[in-house]
């Protein structure tokens, strides 16, 4: 069982940090899925509410920075507070691009949504849960300290890197057979692109959830 | 990239060992104070003792000068060897050996003599009476502590009106003037102020150019800043001894990460 520290703000101040991680997990999580859902139910309106939803999780990362830096500042964390600490701060960075990647997506889902669909939407769905499903399996890895769901999400990406490749491939025969499709697959190119970045988030945090348990830093290597 | 690297589990993996501590024992009657420490020194290089009170890092650091021979009934096993010679056999001749292993204190303790005559004092003991050599070796020890340009125009000056700082300065210059191998420091900056304290530290960055350095600190943050390898001591045992980069980002055992965590201690 994990001892408490003896100073007890100390660890009411860590777990304020992680409490709010997982909020702006959370958000992502929810942008992820209704740019999609925009995307599948043509809903333009769902769309456009990513972008003040961009604006909460903005919001977050400023406020986690600045209680990481006071942290950092007062107890001068040593082991693995210290590793907790600087993961927290990179972790928001990636969780606040991929809020930003939820907003490129909403974009062209809106400007999709003024044209006839392209084509029944399957994959692209499947590729946005499997990477929202790896943002939420890193953030759960990071709270419970579970290095080996970690390792799985490192793991899931190869997936859908794959995924991302068959549907440009898909794209690709699409605009070869008619040019007039080819905006349209361009933007559902984009958007694929978008998720399969996210996707490289969520291995990110899943790395740096290692080496905050372990040590070990897999970062750059083939896992 | 692992910051994991190789722990040193072993004493024979520090290259350059000055102290061979092994298999070592000390009661305080039939008190165990240290149970089984072996550890390996490394030279010019600055070691902190660090551990909960009570924890037997004092009494460690006294035996490398055999300081704990002042004590009643304290009984010593095992083998203490400074570049390669026993210093645990009794009929060591231990002035010698304080000689070539120093010692600073928590409280500064200047004599109460001029700051000349407190550098030169272990010469005086020597014999040496040639002033050019104790001129000398006064200049060589002040700048040596860092403290030269302060009071090099008041060598004759009483020792005991200088600040706590600079006092310490004096008693680390009195150490060196010996030309010792060693330097052991017994939490030498606990009754100093944040910017004497962090002259100390300056200095004990220097001194490692030609002393080798063992200091005992409850000051976790002052080890982590001063020390290029740590001991971890609790209740008599050695519970961990690395790198002090490892011990402070990625200790190997539990206790010592809760420890310098501040989980317990």
């Amino acid at each position: 069982m994990e001892r408490e520290h003896i100073i007890k703000q100390y660890d009411a101040e860590l777990n304020e940090i992680r409490s709010l991680i997982l909020q702006m997990g959370g958000k992502v999580e929810v942008m992820i899925s209704n740019c999609i859902k925009a995307l599948v139910d043509r809903n333009s309106d769902l769309a456009e509410s990513t972008i003040p939803s961009d604006h909460e999780v903005n919001h977050l990362e400023v406020l986690i920075d600045e209680k990481c830096l006071e942290v950092l500042a007062r107890r001068q964390p040593a082991a693995r507070d210290l590793r907790f600490i600087t993961l927290a701060l990179k972790i928001v960075t990636d969780m606040e691009r991929i809020g930003d990647q939820c907003v490129s997506i909403a974009k062209r889902v809106k400007e999709l949504n003024e044209e006839p669909p392209l084509k029944p939407y399957i994959d692209l769905p499947r590729l946005a849960e499997s990477s929202r499903a790896m943002v939420r399996e890193s953030l759960d890895a990071f709270v419970r300290g579970d290095d080996e769901l970690a390792m799985q999400v490192c793991a899931n990406d190869q997936f859908v890197d794959d995924l991302n490749i068959q549907i440009q491939r898909e794209l690709l025969t699409f605009m070869m057979e008619d040019p007039s499709t080819i905006s349209r697959a361009l933007k559902l190119n984009y958007i694929s692109k978008c998720l399969e970045r996210i996707a490289d988030h969520a291995t990110n945090v899943a790395e740096m959830v290692i080496f905050m348990i372990k040590g070990k830093d897999i970062r750059h290597t083939s896992v | 990239m692992e910051i994991d690297s190789m722990p040193l589990r072993s004493p024979d993996m520090i290259a350059d060992p000055v102290l061979e501590i092994s298999d070592l024992n000390l009661y305080y009657g039939t008190a165990p104070a240290l149970k089984n420490i072996s550890l390996t020194i490394p030279r010019k290089q600055v070691t902190a003792f660090i551990g909960p009170s009570g924890c037997g890092k004092s009494t460690l650091l006294r035996c490398f000068n055999r300081m704990n021979d002042l004590l009643d009934n304290v009984r010593i096993e095992g083998s203490i060897r400074l570049d390669g010679d026993e210093i645990t056999t009794p009929d060591l001749d231990v002035i010698s050996l304080r000689r070539r292993v120093g010692m600073v204190f928590q409280q500064s303790n200047p004599f109460p003599k001029s700051i000349y005559e407190n550098i030169i004092y272990g010469l005086r003991i020597a014999g040496i009476r040639d002033k050019s050599v104790l001129d000398e070796t006064v200049e060589r020890s002040l700048r040596g502590a860092a403290i030269w340009e302060e009071v090099k125009d008041r060598l004759h000056d009483s020792a005991l009106g200088l600040s706590g700082g600079q006092a310490q300065r004096i008693c680390i210059a009195r150490a060196i003037a010996v030309n010792p191998e060693i330097i052991l420091m017994d939490e030498p900056c606990s009754a100093l102020d944040p910017l004497a304290t962090a002259k100390i530290e300056e200095l004990i960055n220097e001194l490692k150019e030609q002393y080798t350095v063992v200091i005992v600190t409850h000051n976790m943050q002052q080890a982590a800043r001063v020390s290029d390898f740590t001991a971890f001591l609790y209740l008599g045992e050695l519970i961990e001894f690395d790198n002090t980069k490892k011990i402070f980002t990625n200790p190997t055992n539990r206790h010592t990460e809760d420890y310098i965590t501040g989980r317990f201690g």
